[in-house]
């Protein structure tokens, strides 16, 4: 007999399932500019609080507050709101046409496009991403043609992949987005590494690395900061903790850690957590951590708190393994929407300016369709060659392959 | 008896082995409350409660070194991994533990997990949700590889593979899910409520893992395939009008090699077909094996139909996948020499 009592395994469980109530009420938020703003060389151990706190700017009247608020014009805020309208309205012209049978395959920011929107924005030419699928508002803040994004989705003559990839893993170097790969976290570390190589080289530019809130649980995440601490590597940590991965809720990949900023922490690695649905305070940490890394201080862990409004994929259902009204009642809101609202508080927008914004944005997205569609899309019209399967797999193309190209009749 | 698809023979599997085994449990991405991706496990967790099926982080390498680790407790851990094209973070605990626990302890440890993925093409899924890794487990000494071909064989040789005492990678093609898949892509899905085999047995049997089966009789030359390319192949078959004979494999190792032998001893010529890329494929291993032990009864050299080496492209997906087509030409090749 022992003294202990029998052990039992934990499996942690969401608050809620189908037919229950949305509850965010464990969700601890912090007042919007409630949060202080350290010096950008103050040490992890400084600014622990930050990796449990969320900094926040816009508050609930839709005014920026506190120190991490007066960063950016009118002007510029007022292109932040347009490129997330045109994320949003580019996601769902593309679903609908991956609905229509017009391409296999669509993953939306519906959300979540302060993050990646507010984050290019601090960014400079010559600075890399290594971004996973739920990004390309870093590709559309940055002007990268919609027409691009449209022929790699639909596969068709003029993708610039020649039918490769999955519909939305794009590449561009020219803007700083590394080729996304399908495999989760990988690429965590790949960021770290070309940080290293710009040091290396005393070079100026930086890098920042993404994953989802599920993806850190991945080996390759640990191993990034591992690396990026060991090296003070110039690079940014994103984790768009954006709480489910698919039908997985967060609790499983954090654990028993308070937040996923925290894993940071463990590593000296500087972390902070930031209201991913506040474009304001998404861009005021990511110019913090960017310019931390600029000046050879090292890198930056940075949770986005935000939330996955729309299914994990056009294959996903979210209502089998969470309540449907659940997005309505996350406590952030909605980043358009609140952007919208401090724009107006600001004096420089209306509603009505904002009505006509979105009809002028989704008549550019539809001109931008239209001319993708010439040029083909997944099942009808232009489609890469036959020879673009073999061409690409090595610099120069060995016999083996070439025999095979033949075989194949091309 | 009962009608089911390849997913739901899947998880009559491990329902009847979690009934009989408390020492069953079953984990995995998405595989608790929601039931998987593909539905395999839905039900499981309400039927068993989550200790014994549950949600696992997303960590390949963790789920299968938690596994490792189960077993060597005592427990029987039958494993989900999303995709097949996912199980490379979790490869280092394959092949250097799991595979070896038995040999380098003598005994003391041993490992039976089963490791389930989805295989193979077919959906569009692009280079990460299309891959047919079987050779990269038949190449390491101390795994089990199993791929059935339809819900019969899924069921029974799941069960089988969860009462092994050895890891065994079960390979489930995940373009038979629903319905025999002849790589017609452009005819409408058989289901398999239509398929002999789609006629399942609703309590416990199992099929011995390392026995192919015989899936038509012919004379002129023998195919061998496994997986999705049994029904391809036997729709080339039927299309050129030549009396093959078709062996499923079932099993890749151990492989059932009197069943290749006694049949390419008596047609003389042979054609291997697989979803994976050509070069240091599984198929090198089954040309090589005829080889040695049918020489003398060759009439033609032996041939192989395979996906391309290179990364499984999205768009030219039927340009790549080895259809009937292709495997009706290599027939012929070989009849003629
Ligand atoms: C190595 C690997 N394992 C599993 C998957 C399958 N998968 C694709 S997305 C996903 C969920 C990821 O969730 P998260 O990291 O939170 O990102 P989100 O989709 O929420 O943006 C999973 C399990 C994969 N692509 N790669
Ligand atoms: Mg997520």
């Amino acid at each position: 007999m022992t003294e202990f009592p029998q052990l039992s395994l934990h499996v942690p469980e969401p608050a809620v399932r189908p037919g229950g109530m949305p509850d965010f009420s464990n969700v601890d938020i912090a007042k919007a500019g409630s949060v202080p703003r350290p010096a950008v060389d103050a040490a992890s151990e400084d600014i622990r609080d930050l990796a449990y706190s969320i900094i926040r700017v816009l508050n609930r009247e839709g005014e920026a507050v506190g120190p991490w608020a007066g960063l950016l014009s009118d002007e510029e805020l007022l292109t932040g709101l347009r490129h997330m309208m045109k994320l949003r309205a580019f996601d769902a012209r593309m679903l609908m046409a991956q609905r229509q049978g017009k391409t296999s395959f669509y993953m939306q920011h519906l959300g979540e496009e302060a993050v990646s929107c507010a984050f290019r924005k601090a960014l400079k030419k010559g600075d890399m991403n290594f971004p996973t699928y739920r990004q390309a508002g870093l590709l559309i803040a940055d002007d990268y043609p919609m027409v691009e994004m449209m022929n790699q989705i639909f596969s068709n003559e003029k993708d610039p992949l020649r039918g490769r990839q999955l519909p939305i893993m794009y590449s561009s170097k020219e803007h700083g987005f590394f080729t996304i790969s399908g495999n989760l976290a990988t690429q965590y570390v790949q960021a770290v590494g070309w940080a290293m190589a710009s040091a290396i080289k005393n070079d100026t530019k930086i890098a920042a690395a993404w994953i989802g809130d599920g993806s850190t649980a991945e080996s390759d995440f640990h191993s990034a900061l591992v690396f990026a601490s060991t090296y003070k590597a110039p690079v940014i940590l994103n984790i768009v903790n954006n709480q489910w991965a698919i039908s997985t809720f967060q609790g499983i990949a954090r654990g028993g850690s308070g937040t996923f900023a925290a894993r940071g922490l463990g590593f000296g690695i500087p972390a902070l957590r930031v209201d991913g649905n506040d474009y304001l305070a998404v861009y005021a940490v990511s110019l913090w951590a960017t310019e931390r890394a600029r000046r050879n201080l090292g890198p930056t862990l940075i949770e986005y708190v935000t939330y996955r409004v729309g299914g994990h994929s056009s294959s996903d259902d979210p209502s089998a393994y969470r309540p449907k009204t659940e997005s309505e009642a996350w406590p952030l809101g909605d980043p358009v929407l609140r952007l919208k609202k401090h724009l107006i508080v600001r004096g420089v927008w209306s509603e009505e300016r904002h009505v006509q914004a979105e009809a002028e944005i989704l008549d550019e997205v539809i001109q931008a369709q239209k001319e993708a569609e010439t040029h083909g899309t997944l099942h009808a019209g232009g489609k890469p060659s036959v020879r673009d399967i073999f061409e690409g797999v090595y610099a120069e193309m060995p016999p083996h392959i070439r025999r095979q190209r033949q075989k194949a009749g091309y | 008896m009962a009608r089911m698809t390849m997913i739901e023979a899947v998880r009559s599997a491990m329902d009847v082995s979690m009934e009989r085994d408390d020492d069953v449990v079953v984990f995995g991405e998405d595989v608790g409350y929601f039931g998987g991706v593909f539905r395999c496990t839905q039900g499981l967790q309400a039927k068993y409660g989550k200790t014994r099926c549950f949600d696992a982080p997303i960590s390949e390498s963790g789920i299968v070194g938690t596994a490792i680790g189960m077993a060597a407790y005592g427990l029987k851990p039958c494993v989900e991994i999303q995709f097949a094209d996912y199980m490379y973070p979790a490869y280092d605990q394959i092949t250097q533990e799991a595979a070896r626990i038995r040999y380098r302890s003598n005994g003391d440890f041993t490992c039976p997990i089963v490791l389930r993925m989805p295989t193979g093409g077919g959906i569009f899924g692009g280079q990460t949700h299309s891959q047919s890794p079987e050779a990269l487990f038949t190449h390491v000494c101390g795994l089990k590889v199993v791929v059935p071909s339809n819900p019969y064989d899924a069921k029974g040789l799941l069960i089988a593979s969860i009462e092994d005492p050895d890891p065994v990678m079960f390979l489930e093609p995940k373009r038979l899910y629903n319905g025999p898949f002849d790589g017609h892509h452009d005819r409408p899905v058989t289901p398999w409520s239509k398929h002999e085999l789609g006629e399942v047995p609703e309590g416990h049997y199992s099929i011995p893992i390392g026995k192919a089966e015989i899936r038509r009789q012919g004379s002129a030359v023998t195919v061998i395939a496994y997986g999705t390319m049994v029904h391809v192949a036997l729709a080339a078959v039927e299309e050129m009008g030549i009396d093959a004979e078709v062996i499923d494999l079932r099993s890749l190792l151990p492989l059932d090699l009197d069943t290749i032998v006694q049949s390419v001893t008596k047609t003389g010529r042979c054609v291997v077909v697989h979803e994976a890329t050509l070069t240091s494929g599984y198929g090198a291993e089954l040309t090589a094996l005829v080889q040695e032990h049918c020489f003398y009864h060759l009439e033609a050299p032996v041939v192989r139909v395979t996906g391309w080496d290179t990364p499984y492209p999205h768009a030219q997906e039927w340009d790549y996948f080895p259809g009937p087509g292709r495997v009706g030409r290599a027939l012929a090749e070989v009849m003629e020499a």
